[in-house]
């Protein structure tokens, strides 16, 4: 997030889209439904389903499934035809204007109701309102993420959010709302295939040069690996030969499963670390035992770029060892020295080579008891606000984006869409939530949202099995007749092994981030 | 002291104040304690409760501090021999309203009875599970508030066990509000709120429904604000008494929220959960997830032992052949097809530490870029 979580109750319009909030993010939902209850700030939610925080919106409007760009250029149309953009801002702050100017000429509200089906005069109501915000926050999630344009989806709401100035204030801010409790820290710890800790590129060689002083080896490799998506596939082929997987289930979280395991099973070598035997730890040729969140010292990042303490309560499984720990041993067996006396001394290294994290030590952490980065010397408070005054680059930098349709798209054979996403009572592939009895009982199996209507029309009856099929493949789930379906589309969580979600969905890729698009894909329903 | 704007008097000091503060705010700001029950941080005062009484030169009656905003030259007198003994009555009529056993002495023995608390298995239904960490009980102590002076009130309605996590018993709901407040101005849930009238007059569900039936998503935000044993985590109850816990400060396991949550830890088991109030993000705020999903922590499904894939089955190992044999095929590996030929997979779960490590540890040793976690999934 640009922004903390407490400013979105200091916006004067939220816009809230791609997130079922109410159910991945309950406590940040609550933030929204306050500001909206009690402090007469304006919702607008856009979301193809009619998601619960719908009934608090002012508007609510459903685009199309993968629409996502045509909408967001509808409204800088809109706002730039109405003369209703920050004029200083846009001037001082940014490049690029005239060019994002000419990409929406064409993104009429009529233009745009014909690819995303959002009635012109609400494209019209929905820009004017976000545009006369004087602080306008935009949160989203996976829904913005998760399709083959998830990285046009994105830039296209930083335009937005660039065209009425909300960048560098108060309340404003483009707001990713981060699904897992570390997923904002394995990027910034260097997670990813390009980048070391703090977002330094590898393909830098000063960068190098930097990490090969720090960790004393001679080369470190320049170009940027594989991504999660990518690697599987290069399994299949026969160029990646060992995967080395730590707290993380693809055989139920990647798309298209039934390849994704072809794939797996193709390596010559796996290595499963994690706390319980997953569907992955079962097919695996090593499986090691970890501690969990409660029996260790540690940080993690929240989705607002807080680094907030982890701490030990209770003793391990008598096995079970750190992740870091394990890592290091390995590396000592492999005659690479890696000792430490515990997570602080790593967080001493971790400050030492990454320049957001410089100021951060146990100590502050412990007084202050939370700290945002960037935070680059321990004299620094912390950022809890992203780009006041001026963007890292200097200035910000309108990307013009086109609307592009999704990669599969409903036909006679597999005439509905399905969206996947998550419930409140279950988290990712459930390792852990589906150990909580009380959890299972509120949420006990898999099922499929859809209206009354396309019930009907399928001959399913609520309560009742049904299969669900894709090109890829064919699941059974409960029918589950819901207000927040619109016919045409069914929803289904993704959480359930045994009913796997991820069986259906599409595997095909953004070619920037590689995110797969399990936002949209073309399934048939059949009664069973 | 010079100018008499925004002043008010408390107890014979002069403090300044800002318009549209209450009498409450004021007090707390200069640490003066004015006790309270109904008032829930966050919401709307109510006054429902009148243990926030104080007296008010010139005033008829004694005022409510929560509910009363300062005005200039104000007198406030909080501990009164008037406030005193209308808290105490507030307090006998309390205790009087329902099962509030704890306080009520005079009771054959009695202190046997309360004693009870201390024996280790002590689940004796009559002991509120309250005991230790109750509001009223804690005022009746401070105002030697005993009860006894009025009949008991039995209620009429059964205690509600339906659902997994939270037990709702009405014989200890004093009626204050403070779960209405915070499931409607706090979480937003709207799920309960006041139902019937006069001597009847319940917290209720979607029109007097179980809780599973209702909207409640059981984020839990109603029990941690009950100030009483009438909302208590169906897990937690009567397995540890509070001074029998320790309260570790930790940051939630689930989503990117990051709440600050207290474990409470007997017998190294997690006992039950509870949001910190003092702590940014969610101030002690969480949801179903976070407060009651903690079985995965001791599950016995656990790995326990590394594991090692012979004759295609996983057989337990122990660390040193389980990490010699990844070793040798990671070295093996890189050697003959080279460090591209191997991927890692990190982890959105684990900490800053170990995901700095396996980034260290894929670049440095295994001399790779192939590293990546579920960002996208």
């Amino acid at each position: 997030m640009t922004n903390t979580i407490a400013d979105i109750e200091k916006a004067d319009v939220i816009l809230v889209t791609g997130s079922n909030t109410t159910e991945n993010h309950p406590v940040i939902s609550s933030f929204i439904k306050r500001a909206v209850k009690f402090k007469n700030k304006k919702l607008i939610v856009i979301d193809p389903r009619k998601i619960k925080l719908a009934e608090f919106a002012d508007i609510w409007i459903r685009p199309a499934l993968g629409a996502d760009v045509a909408w967001i250029n509808g409204l800088m149309h809109v706002i730039i035809k109405e003369d209703i953009y920050d004029k200083k801002f846009v001037e001082e702050r940014t490049v690029g204007f005239e060019q994002i100017k000419e990409m929406t000429a064409k993104f009429t509200p009529e233009y745009v109701e014909k690819i995303t089906e959002i009635p012109a005069d609400k494209i019209i109501e929905t820009a004017r309102l976000y545009a006369g915000a004087k602080a306008g926050s935009i949160l989203y999630c996976m829904g913005i993420t998760q399709h083959t344009t998830g990285t046009d989806n994105v830039k296209s709401l930083a335009n937005l959010a660039m065209l009425c100035g909300n960048l560098g204030i108060e309340g404003g801010g483009v707001n990713p709302l981060r699904g897992q409790n570390n997923v904002q820290g394995a990027c910034d710890m260097g997670g990813l295939p390009d980048v070391y800790s703090g977002y330094q590129k590898v393909m830098l060689p000063e960068m190098r040069k930097k990490m090969e002083a720090a960790w004393d080896v001679p080369v470190l490799p320049d170009k940027p690996g594989l991504k999660a998506t990518e690697m599987i596939p290069k399994a299949h082929t026969g160029e990646l030969k060992a995967l080395y997987v730590i707290g993380e289930n693809p055989l139920v979280s990647d798309p298209d499963l039934n390849h994704a395991k072809k794939c797996i099973e193709k390596l010559d070598f796996m290595v499963v670390q994690d706390i319980f035997l997953t569907e992955t730890a079962k097919i695996a040729d090593v499986v090691l035992p970890s501690k969990c969140f409660a029996e260790k010292e540690g940080t993690f990042s929240n989705t607002e770029r807080k680094i907030q303490r982890v701490r030990k309560a209770i003793e391990a499984p008598v096995q079970a060892k750190e992740d870091w720990q394990i890592i290091s041993e390995i590396a000592g067996k492999m005659n690479y020295s890696m000792r430490y006396e515990n997570a602080e001394e790593i967080m001493k290294e971790i400050a030492s080579v990454t320049p957001s994290y410089g100021g951060i030590t146990y100590d502050r952490l412990e007084k202050e008891g939370g700290i945002h980065w960037p935070c680059p010397n321990t004299e620094h408070p912390g950022t809890p606000i992203l780009h006041v005054g001026a963007f890292p680059i200097g200035k910000g930098v309108f990307n013009p984006i086109d609307y592009i349709e999704p990669a599969e798209k409903t036909d006679e054979e597999y005439p509905v869409y399905l969206t996947t996403g998550r419930v409140i009572y279950h988290y990712h592939t459930g390792t852990m939530t589906m150990k909580s009895e009380g959890l299972n009982e509120r949420a006990p199996e898999c099922f499929v949202e859809i209206t009354n209507e396309d019930a009907e029309k399928y001959k399913l009856i609520e309560g009742v099995k049904v299969s669900i099929a894709s090109r890829r493949g064919e699941i059974n789930a409960i029918v589950k007749i819901s207000k927040k379906a619109v016919s045409g589309t069914v929803f289904i969580p993704f959480h359930f092994a045994n009913a796997a979600a991820n069986t259906l969905t599409n595997g095909a890729l953004d070619p920037i981030s590689k995110i797969p698009e399990f936002k949209v894909c073309a399934v048939k329903l059949s009664p069973l | 002291m010079t100018t008499n704007k925004n002043q008010i008097i408390i107890n014979g000091n002069n403090f300044s104040f800002e318009q549209g503060e209450t009498i409450l705010n004021v007090a707390r700001k200069n640490d003066i304690d004015i006790p309270t029950l109904c008032e829930l941080k966050g919401a709307s005062p109510t006054g429902a409760c009148r243990i926030c009484v104080v007296e008010v030169k010139g005033a008829k009656a004694l005022m409510t501090a929560c509910s009363t905003p300062v005005a200039n030259g104000m007198d406030v007198m909080t501990e009164s021999p008037d406030v005193i003994s209308s808290r105490k009555e507030t307090l006998n009529l309390l205790l009087a309203s329902g099962n509030h056993n704890c306080a009520i002495s005079g009771a054959k023995d009695w202190t046997r009875f309360q004693l009870n608390v201390c024996k280790e298995e002590d689940n004796n239904e009559e002991l509120c599970p309250s005991w230790g960490e109750c509001k009223l009980q804690d005022l009746c102590f401070s105002y030697q508030a005993t009860g006894g002076q009025y009949q008991q009130n039995r209620t009429k309605y059964p205690a509600e066990l339906a659902n997994p996590f939270i037990i709702r018993d009405f014989s200890r709901c004093i009626l204050c509000g403070r779960c209405v407040q915070a499931c409607n101005e706090i979480q937003v849930n709207e799920a309960i709120n006041f139902g019937y009238r006069g001597s009847d007059t319940k917290i209720v569900a979607a029109g007097d429904r179980p809780l599973k039936d209702s909207d409640c998503v059981f984020c839990g935000e109603c029990v941690q604000a009950c100030p009483v044993g009438a909302l208590v985590e169906k897990n937690a109850r009567y397995t540890a008494r509070p001074w029998k816990t320790e309260k570790i400060k930790t940051t939630c396991t689930y989503c990117g929220v990051g709440c600050q949550i207290f474990l409470h830890i007997r017998n190294n088991k997690i006992i039950k959960v509870t949001g910190d109030a003092t702590s940014s993000p969610n101030y002690g705020s969480l949801c179903v997830k976070g407060r009651f999903g903690f079985d995965f922590v001791n599950s016995s499904e656990r790995l326990s032992s590394p594991l090692i894939r012979k004759d295609g089955e996983l057989k337990e190992a122990t660390w040193a052949e389980a990490l010699n044999l990844i070793a040798n095929k990671f070295s093996e590996i890189k050697e003959n097809y080279g460090g591209d030929s191997i991927g890692v997979l990190t982890s959105a779960r684990i900490t800053n530490e170990e995901n700095y490590i396996a980034n260290k540890f894929t670049r440095a040793v295994l001399n790779t870029n192939n590293i990546d976690h579920c960002a996208r999934l």
